[in-house]
């Protein structure tokens, strides 16, 4: 994004694809808490930054006014095709919520354990013995995306094709239409496929539950399905990938937190929620679509907001010492899966992944560091976490 | 005075499946097939899980578990 003009003031000219807040927002979420609350920028065509917790909350519970139909705060108003239920606002959102909740519980999730817990053992297996690796690259971004091939019924060796698209549209595509309705466009065609296939020989899959599956009596359209595919596939791969990699980011810097959780695995329950409250990777996006106002700021309809949960959650007004990692913290009311009806429905497949993969790691691994030579790098925009991650193994 | 008997109930309009009260206190939280929240039976807390229900409480995200007591 070195093209683009620097952000000269935060509260009225930010720019959350700029290098300083992708590498290190929170110091800036911090001033604009204290100073200006709901920021706005005349990029992106306009848009609102809310830091506050009660305010991402107030706007995340009102979609009379807040619409997501558009879920990414993009250059230009792109029109793209629907993936509900993330795209769907009431009546809508409803029945394409409740579809897919039966498969994501707890129970049905656990179902997938087993094979994530080899997936991570297979990495680590390649790791184990060396003196460095990639902690995003070698571990963190091989997991998600492996799971959720595993449970769409497609081939996991298609996972370079899924982060190259998911990269398109969530990272390049924000600024360059072109790359971003190509890689639609492909990925559109991929699930049409894979869908056709699944109809003529269903099997165990998410793409057979979702043909089988009937909304009101009806079966859902090839047009719903693949939104609802595209969704799963976005959604699942770079959201976890980039929370494990966060964790481990930190675990990296924290002697005293990663030889408690190497000791003591009753401690990872908490830990990952508080991992998730302090570097919650996703950050979703609403269009006003009609004037209102929340925290003394006036929201004009066609401006989009930055719904951040990871602002949201370093409020201090909402979380003692938020800028502090406490694994132990007992209260967490953490935002990292949104609130409201957009709930993450993936959410409980996320932390299955993130405890697993963590726990694996750790009982490999338990001594690790940053490589102070070669730096650690970061995603850009919707999603955050470090896409580099050099790490040194061992004590 | 007998002593006081704390009631946990979810609120099924507020809650939206993070499914927290199942994960910290399984003894007195289920999840529905659409993976919602529900209290168990009639909700009453054995004294042994009160810390557990005033944990559940601490932790929903749509602050949709009431503790009372009666």
């Amino acid at each position: 994004m070195s093209n683009r003009p620097p952000a000269t003031n935060w509260s009225t000219d930010f720019d959350h694809l700029d290098s300083r807040w992708s590498e290190n927002p929170y110091p800036i979420w911090d001033e604009l808490r204290q100073t200006c609350p709901i920021a706005h920028t005349d990029r992106f065509m306009g848009a609102y930054f809310p830091s506050r917790y009660e305010d991402v909350r107030a706007i995340a519970y009102d979609t009379e006014h807040f619409s997501s139909r558009r879920v990414v705060v993009r250059e230009t108003r792109t029109s793209l095709p629907p993936a509900p239920p993330i795209t769907s606002d009431p009546p809508a959102h409803r029945p394409a919520k409740q579809v897919l909740l039966p498969a994501f519980t707890p129970e049905m999730i656990s179902r997938h354990e087993p094979r994530t817990r080899a997936i991570c053992r297979e990495l680590l297996a390649r790791i184990d013995g060396k003196d460095g690796c990639d902690g995003a690259v070698d571990y963190a971004q091989e997991i998600p995306v492996r799971v959720i091939a595993h449970m769409l019924g497609v081939p996991e060796e298609d996972a370079d094709q899924f982060r190259k698209w998911i990269k398109e549209i969530l990272e390049i595509g924000v600024t360059d239409i072109g790359v971003l309705l190509r890689a639609q466009g492909e990925m559109i065609a991929y699930f049409a496929e894979k869908v056709a296939a699944r109809r003529a020989s269903p099997g165990e899959d998410l793409i057979s539950y979702l043909l089988s599956s009937r909304v009101e009596g009806r079966a859902l359209s090839d047009e719903h399905i693949g939104g609802t595919l595209r969704l799963l596939m976005i959604a699942g791969i770079d959201t976890t990938w980039s929370a494990i990699g966060s964790c481990l980011w930190h675990l990296a810097q924290h002697a005293q937190d990663r030889r408690r959780l190497a000791t003591e695995p009753d401690l990872m329950g908490s830990a990952v929620e508080e991992f998730l409250r302090a570097y919650a990777p996703v950050t979703m996006a609403r269009e006003v679509v009609k004037q209102t106002e929340i925290g003394g700021c006036t929201f004009k309809p066609g401006h989009m907001v930055l719904l951040s949960f990871p602002a949201a959650n370093r409020d201090p007004a909402m979380f003692p010492d938020a800028d502090r990692v406490i694994i132990d913290r007992a209260q967490n009311r953490h935002a990292a899966f949104g609130l409201g009806i957009h709930r993450c429905i993936g959410s409980n497949l996320a932390r299955m992944e993130i405890r697993v993969a963590l726990g694996e790691w750790l009982a490999r691994i338990p001594e690790f560091r940053l490589d102070p030579d070669r730096p650690v790098t970061w995603s850009v925009g919707t999603v955050r976490g470090p896409r580099r991650l050099p790490l040194l193994l061992g004590a | 005075m007998a002593p006081k008997l704390l009631r946990v109930k979810v609120d099924r309009e507020r809650c939206q499946g993070h499914a927290r009260c199942f994960a910290l206190a399984p003894e007195l939280f289920a999840l529905d097939e659409f993976g919602n929240g529900r209290e168990r039976g009639d909700g009453l807390v054995a004294a042994t899980l009160e810390d557990k229900a005033r944990l559940a409480q601490a932790n929903c995200p749509e602050l949709a578990i009431e503790v009372t007591e009666e």
